[in-house]
């Protein structure tokens, strides 16, 4: 019984961050329809920019957690950035494929790059581990991590929930993704919508890293890539483009593998992670909560 | 174009492949050390990037879907190859690296890895296909991860796989393995294997099964419409291509002293990967065998001498900073490449040696052509 909770709580806890990482993708896909492979790297810069600035802070006598704070700020930046520099004029002149294809060189950029800047290097880092204290309840042991992530992300979830029904710009948003030319003649700035998009996206990596460092404290520069695949994965799964489905599929993808390492074998989790994705869309292709949109002739 | 002039073409093309072959053979006979250590190692590598690039462009060129876990294919065929080539030499097949019985060993273990993976592309293909555009790729990439995991896991392949130092790698290294003295005897292997795997493919897209393919790729429901059944030939042609794939993995097995899962991941920090090859395919030109020919070699020289080529240390120190990130590189260049050229080196055109003599004419006409769209731009810009 206590293996079971335990279980349960550390796939709550990884899916929390996958869900939140997944957000990030599912509001990039859902308006420009394109997979920003380079999101995974989005955590990896959040994750240094932690490592950089949790002594600075903890120095000047703050708490370290405030980190995030800086941590968001300059995902925010890299990710408008990199839709700048990179996606923008290729949506302009190529199709889908080529979007898709420098998403790809994007990700290699960011994790080559980071290994190019010295201070940073191929090495891996060991960041300094926030919230490390536990508490027992009943025989299980839950670090105050694992309650800090939860509670977060499903905070941040519900606000951001809130932020595209209720808010004028998430309201831009879903129209954006709707249709683009409608959304420019309503007198929406697609072009403005689209960055706010992906600096709200990094920004959420940002907290994800936080959350990530603070379950495993090692930062490296291809940490986003076999993260970000999760991620994407759980996006796909609950139905990319909507919000509570990027929810549903992290927690559902954090708790298969959880449940794999503890019953089965640490080094089949993929395996299962995977068989899930493909059983989800065989029986549903649009993923849990997707639509399914028919083709217009 | 008449009758007489495609003969003469096919006759031109057969030529130079032919002589093409008679060279590869030539080499292989010659001696020294930069070709025993250098050359032929890399003619190798070559020749599967080229033939993995070509096959995929069956699916991602001709078939216009995009599979991100083509590697996968490539390791059951390498593993297969391996395999079966080690179980022929525990029987006493064969115990030295020549000979009639180990040509027929080679025959066997090509064919059988190139079948395998088939019949693995078929049970993938069958439901994933169903599927279409970033569905596909990521139901392709999850089944990509689930091979490499499966190999990983089974007790006769390993993590560690047929790898060096382990007591499998004892066998495997009378097995498949190839030194780099057995590279240079079975050049004509790589060369023929190649010409017949590219040649066949040619082919296949020349054929009313290529006709109908592209009919999809660029129009399904119309191809549909007009009788096509869509679903088969796209089970085909992802069968096809896993076949082609799965012979690519054994030449990958004759090529390498030692097999490990991660050369087949979706990513890893060298050229071969699913990912790497799906560029290759975009940078070749989408819908064009010899483009991913071309890319294939231009990517693997790129790789080659950014890594060894003493020209590097020619270059300021910064510049070989970032040089020795060789994936910043690529990755760099990938992008200028589609910001300028997003169809690739070669678009959906085949290279012919018989259009040699119309290029300046069509070179002229391209630049003719740019400058009229450019007119053509400003004029929508002025009113958009």
């Amino acid at each position: 019984m206590i293996t079971f909770i335990q279980f349960l709580i550390t796939g709550l806890r990884l899916g929390s961050v996958y869900a939140l990482i997944a957000l990030g993708y599912t509001m990039v896909y859902g308006i420009i329809k394109l997979i920003n492979f380079a999101h995974g790297d989005f955590i990896m810069v959040g994750g240094y920019t932690l490592f950089f600035t949790i002594p600075l802070l903890m120095g000047m006598g703050l708490p370290g957690w405030l980190a995030v704070i800086p941590a968001i700020v300059i995902c925010a930046c890299v990710g408008v950035l990199v839709e700048l520099l990179a996606y923008r004029p290729v949506r302009r002149t190529g199709n889908s494929l080529t979007c898709l294809i420098t998403a790809i060189a994007m990700s290699f950029v960011l994790e080559n790059l980071a290994q190019a800047i010295p201070a940073i290097g191929p090495d891996p880092r060991v960041p300094y581990t926030l919230f490390a204290d536990t508490i027992s309840v009943g025989g299980v042991s839950i670090s105050h991590a694992t309650i800090i992530t939860i509670a977060v992300s499903a905070v941040i979830m519900v606000a951001l929930y809130l932020f595209t029904q209720k808010a004028r710009i998430g309201c831009a948003m879903r129209c954006v993704s709707e249709d683009k030319s409608a959304s420019t003649l309503m007198g929406i700035n697609v072009n403005h919508t689209i960055l706010i998009t992906f600096a709200i996206g990094a920004g959420l990596a940002a907290v994800a890293a936080l959350m990530y460092v603070s379950q495993y404290p090692r930062v490296y520069t291809t940490m986003g890539a076999t993260l970000g695949i999760y991620a994407f994965v759980a996006a796909v799964l609950g139905g990319i483009g909507s919000l509570p489905g990027a929810m549903l599929g992290g927690l559902l993808i954090g708790i298969v593998q959880s449940g794999a390492n503890t019953y089965i074998s640490s080094s089949m989790s993929d395996t299962f992670v995977y068989l899930i994705l493909i059983v989800v869309l065989m029986l549903r292709p649009a993923g849990i909560l997707g639509k399914n949109v028919g083709e217009k002739v | 174009m008449n009758a007489k002039e495609t003969k003469l073409r096919y006759l031109v093309n057969f030529i130079a492949v032919a002589a093409l072959f008679a060279a590869a053979v030539a080499l292989g006979l010659t001696g020294g050390d930069t070709m025993k250590l250098r050359i032929t190692p890399s003619i190798w590598q070559c020749g599967y990037l080229i033939v993995m690039a070509a096959s995929l462009n069956l699916v991602l060129g001709f078939l216009g879907q995009l599979s991100l876990g083509h590697c996968g294919f490539m390791a059951v065929g390498a593993y297969a190859a391996a395999l079966i080539s080690l179980a022929f030499q525990r029987a006493g097949v064969y115990d030295q690296k020549s000979g009639p019985a180990f040509i027929l060993v080679l025959l066997v273990s090509f064919l059988a890895a190139g079948v395998l993976a088939a019949v693995l592309g078929l049970l993938v293909g069958i439901p994933a296909l169903r599927l279409k555009g970033d569905y596909l790729a990521i139901i392709t990439l999850g089944f990509g991860m689930i091979i490499v995991n499966i190999i990983n896991n089974l007790p006769f392949c390993g993590q560690q796989g047929l790898g060096q130092g382990s007591a499998s790698s004892a066998l495997y290294a009378t097995g498949l393995g190839f030194s780099n003295d057995e590279k240079m005897r079975y050049l004509w292997l790589v060369a023929l294997v190649v010409i017949l795997c590219v040649a066949a493919m040619f082919l296949f897209v020349r054929s009313k099964y290529g006709r109908a393919i592209r009919a999809i790729r660029d129009n399904e429901i119309a191809a549909s419409a007009s009788g096509i059944n869509v679903n088969y030939y796209k089970v085909l042609t992802f069968t096809i291509s896993a076949f082609f794939a799965g012979i690519t993995g054994a030449l990958y097995a004759c090529c390498n002293g030692a097999l490990t899962t991660t050369s087949f991941a979706f990513t890893n920090g060298s050229i071969l990967n699913s990912v790497f090859i799906v560029v290759m395919v975009v940078v070749g030109g989408m819908g064009s065998l010899t483009g991913s020919v071309i890319a294939a070699v231009v990517m693997f020289l790129l790789n080659y001498t950014i890594k060894n080529g003493a020209w590097v240390a020619a270059l300021p120190v910064i510049v070989q900073n970032v040089f020795a990130y060789p994936m910043l590189v690529y990755s760099i260049a990938l992008i200028i490449v589609i910001l300028f050229r997003p169809k690739g080196i070669m678009g959906s055109r085949e290279f012919a040696l018989c259009d040699i003599p119309r290029w300046p004419a069509r070179i002229r006409a391209h630049f003719a052509g740019a400058g009229a769209a450019r007119a053509a731009k400003k004029e929508v810009s002025y009113h958009g």
